[in-house]
C-alpha cells in the first residue's frame, strides 16, 4: 500500500509531502526499555505473593527477600561468605590463568612443547571439569586446596584454547620483521607474541570466568562451613528460600562484575585495533 | 648449505669498498629448477642499486637471501653483507598494536635511541604523529614510518622489497623524492627490488636485471642520463634508457612519451 500523504500548503511552513511505506522491520529503539522484562517478572511475583497465588514456601515475598538481605548484611553474614567466595574464586581464577598462559605461550612457541602438551590439554577439555571433583576429594580431601584446584583446572582450558589460538594466528611477517630488527627471544615475546595473543587471551579469560563462577557455585555445596554456596545450602535445609534468592542474587552480581571488568579491560588494552567494535 | 657471514665491516664500508658481495648464489625451491643461479653481485658502499625482473626472476628470493630471511630454502653460495642491515618490506610491517614511536624503536635499547626515534620520524615529515596508532595513518605515513624504523638504525645496507609497490602514483613520486634525500643524508648501500623501471632509473645509480637467476645487464645510469642534473622522464636520454630496460624485460615501449610525461609528473 502507498499512501501519499497531500497537505495544502500552510503559508509560511515549509512543504513537505513525502510517501511513507508501512514498516516491516523492528523499528528504533527506546532507550532503557530492555529492563521491561525483569521489571514485569518483579512485578508478577509482586502481585504473585500480594495475592497468596505464590505459597511463601515456594518462593518468598519480594519485600521479605529484601529485608532478608538487610539483615544479612547488618550482622556481617553476608559479606563474611562473600569475601570467602570471592576469595576463593579470584585464587582458582589466578593460579590457573598463570598456567594456562604459561602452557600456551610454551605450546604456541616450540614444537617440542607443543608435541608435549597440546595433547593433554586437549584430553582434559573432553572430560568435563566437574566430574573430576570425585577424584580431587579423594586426593586433596574436602578443604580449601580442593576447591581452589578444581577452579584452576575449569580456568585453564579456555585461557589455554583462546591464548594459544590467537597466538597461532599472530601474522608470520612479524616474527620476519622481528627477525630483520634483530630482536631475541625474549623481546619477540614481549612486543610481538604477548600483545597478539592478547584478544585471544581476553575472549579466553571471558569464559574463564564464567567458568571459574560455574565452579564456585559446585565446589560450595561440597562440605563447606563458608561461602555463599554454604549459606543456600543451609538455607536449603531450614527451607529459608528468601535466603537462597539473595544466594542467586549475589551470585548474578559476582557473574556481572567480573563480565564487566574483563570487557571494560578489552576496550581498554585493544584500543589499537580498527574493527566493528570500535 | 649456503655460507652467510656478517662481518664487521664498518670501517671498509666507510672507506667506499664493497658493502655487499654475493658469489655462485643458487637458491632452488624445487628440485627441477633453481631460482637463482650462479649470481654474482657486488655493491659498493653507499650505492644505490635497483634491481629489476621479470616476475620469477628471482629479484625477492635473493633480497631474502641478503636480509637472512631464507634458512628454509635449499641452495649454495657465498654471501657477504654487512653488520647492520634494515629490510622496508612491500607493506610497512607496522606492529598494529603499538604506536608509530615504539615501532619506529623497536628492539632498541640504548639510551637516546627515543630521541634518535623522534628524529627520523620528524626527518620522514612524521613529527607529531609519535604517539598515533598505524592504523591511524594512510598507506603513505605508513610507509614513511617503516623507513624511519629502518633508518634509525643506521643501516650500512637497506634492503626495500617494492617499498612503493602498493602506494598511489602521487605518494610514490613523494617517496622517491623522500628516499633520495634520505639516501644522500646517511649513505647507506641500497638494494631496491623494483617493478617499476621509471622508479629504477630516477633512483638508482645502478640498474641491474635479473634474468633466469642471474644478472643479464648491469647498467650504471649515469653513464645515460646527464649525470648531476634532475632526472626528468622528458630528457629523451631518459626515454631512450627506458625503453632498453623496458626491451631486457620483455616489453615493447609503445606508449606515447608525451602521454607518459603527463602520466607522471619528474620527481
Amino acid at each position: 500500500m502507498t499512501a501519499v500523504l497531500e497537505s495544502p500548503p500552510v503559508s509560511g511552513a515549509p512543504v513537505d509531502r513525502r510517501v511513507v511505506r508501512r514498516r516491516l522491520g523492528p523499528g528504533r529503539r527506546v532507550p532503557f526499555a530492555i529492563v521491561t522484562g525483569p521489571l514485569v517478572l518483579v512485578a508478577l511475583w509482586c502481585v504473585g505473593s500480594a495475592t497468596g497465588l505464590l505459597d511463601p514456601r515456594t518462593l518468598s515475598e519480594p519485600w521479605t527477600v529484601v529485608a532478608t538481605a538487610g539483615e544479612l548484611v547488618a550482622d556481617g553474614r553476608l559479606q563474611e561468605n562473600l569475601v570467602v567466595s570471592a576469595t576463593r574464586a579470584a585464587v582458582g581464577l589466578g593460579l590457573g590463568v598463570a598456567i594456562g598462559l604459561l602452557l600456551a605461550i610454551v605450546s604456541g612457541l616450540s614444537r617440542p612443547g607443543e608435541y608435549l602438551i597440546d595433547g593433554p590439554v586437549q584430553i582434559k577439555r573432553s572430560i568435563p571439569n566437574l566430574a573430576l571433583i570425585p577424584l580431587l576429594i579423594l586426593w586433596l580431601g574436602i578443604g580449601e586446596e580442593m576447591k581452589i584446584i578444581t577452579i584452576a583446572l575449569g580456568v585453564v582450558v579456555p585461557i589455554y584454547i583462546h591464548t594459544h589460538n590467537g597466538l597461532r594466528g599472530i601474522d608470520s611477517r612479524y616474527a620476519e620483521l622481528a627477525e630483520t630488527t634483530g630482536l631475541g627471544r625474549g623481546e619477540f615475546v614481549r612486543s610481538v607474541v604477548l600483545p597478539g595473543a592478547l584478544p585471544g587471551f581476553l575472549l579466553g579469560m571471558r569464559f574463564a570466568v564464567t567458568s571459574a563462577l560455574l565452579a564456585l557455585v559446585v565446589v560450595e555445596q561440597v562440605n563447606s562451613t563458608s561461602g555463599i554456596g554454604y549459606m543456600i545450602t543451609l538455607a536449603s535445609s531450614y527451607g529459608q528460600t528468601d535466603v537462597i534468592i539473595v544466594g542467586l542474587v549475589v551470585y548474578a552480581v559476582l557473574g556481572l562484575v567480573a563480565d564487566g571488568a574483563v570487557r571494560f579491560t578489552e576496550r581498554r588494552a585493544l584500543a589499537w585495533r580498527r574493527t566493528l567494535e570500535s | 648449505m649456503a655460507t652467510h657471514t656478517r662481518e664487521l665491516s664498518s670501517t671498509e664500508a666507510a672507506t667506499g669498498r664493497t658493502a655487499v658481495r654475493v658469489r655462485g648464489l643458487n637458491r632452488s625451491f624445487s628440485e627441477a629448477g633453481g631460482v637463482l643461479d650462479g649470481l654474482d653481485l657486488d655493491i659498493a658502499a653507499g650505492e644505490f642499486v635497483a634491481l629489476i625482473g621479470r616476475s620469477g626472476s628471482g629479484k625477492s628470493t635473493l633480497l631474502r637471501a641478503l636480509a637472512g630471511l631464507d634458512r628454509d630454502v635449499a641452495g649454495h653460495g657465498e654471501i657477504t653483507v654487512p653488520s647492520q642491515v634494515s629490510v622496508v618490506f612491500q607493506d610497512s610491517r607496522l606492529l598494529p598494536w603499538r604506536r608509530v614511536l615504539d615501532n619506529v624503536l623497536l628492539g632498541l635499547r640504548s639510551r637516546g635511541a627515543a630521541v634518535r626515534g623522534r628524529e627520523a620520524l620528524a626527518e620522514v615529515g612524521l613529527a607529531g604523529r609519535e604517539r598515533a596508532w598505524p592504523h591511524e595513518l594512510s598507506g603513505g605515513e605508513q610507509q614513511r614510518a617503516a623507513l624511519a624504523r629502518s633508518l634509525v638504525r643506521e643501516p650500512q645496507l637497506l634492503l626495500a622489497d617494492e617499498p612503493f609497490g602498493a602506494l598511489d602514483a602521487l605518494t610514490r613520486i613523494r617517496m622517491h623524492v623522500l628516499l633520495k634525500r634520505l639516501c644522500a643524508e646517511h649513505r647507506p648501500a641500497v638494494l631496491l627490488v623494483t617493478h617499476d623501471v621509471d622508479e629504477a632509473i630516477v633512483l638508482a645509480d645502478r640498474v641491474i636485471v635479473l634474468d633466469a637467476g642471474a644478472v643479464s645487464s648491469d647498467i650504471r645510469v649515469d653513464a645515460w642520463v646527464r649525470p648531476g642534473g634532475r632526472r626528468s622522464q622528458a630528457d629523451p636520454q631518459f626515454a631512450a634508457l627506458r625503453t632498453r630496460l623496458l626491451a631486457e624485460l620483455g616489453v615493447e615501449d609503445d606508449h606515447d612519451p608525451a602521454l607518459a610525461d603527463r602520466r607522471k609528473e619528474p620527481a
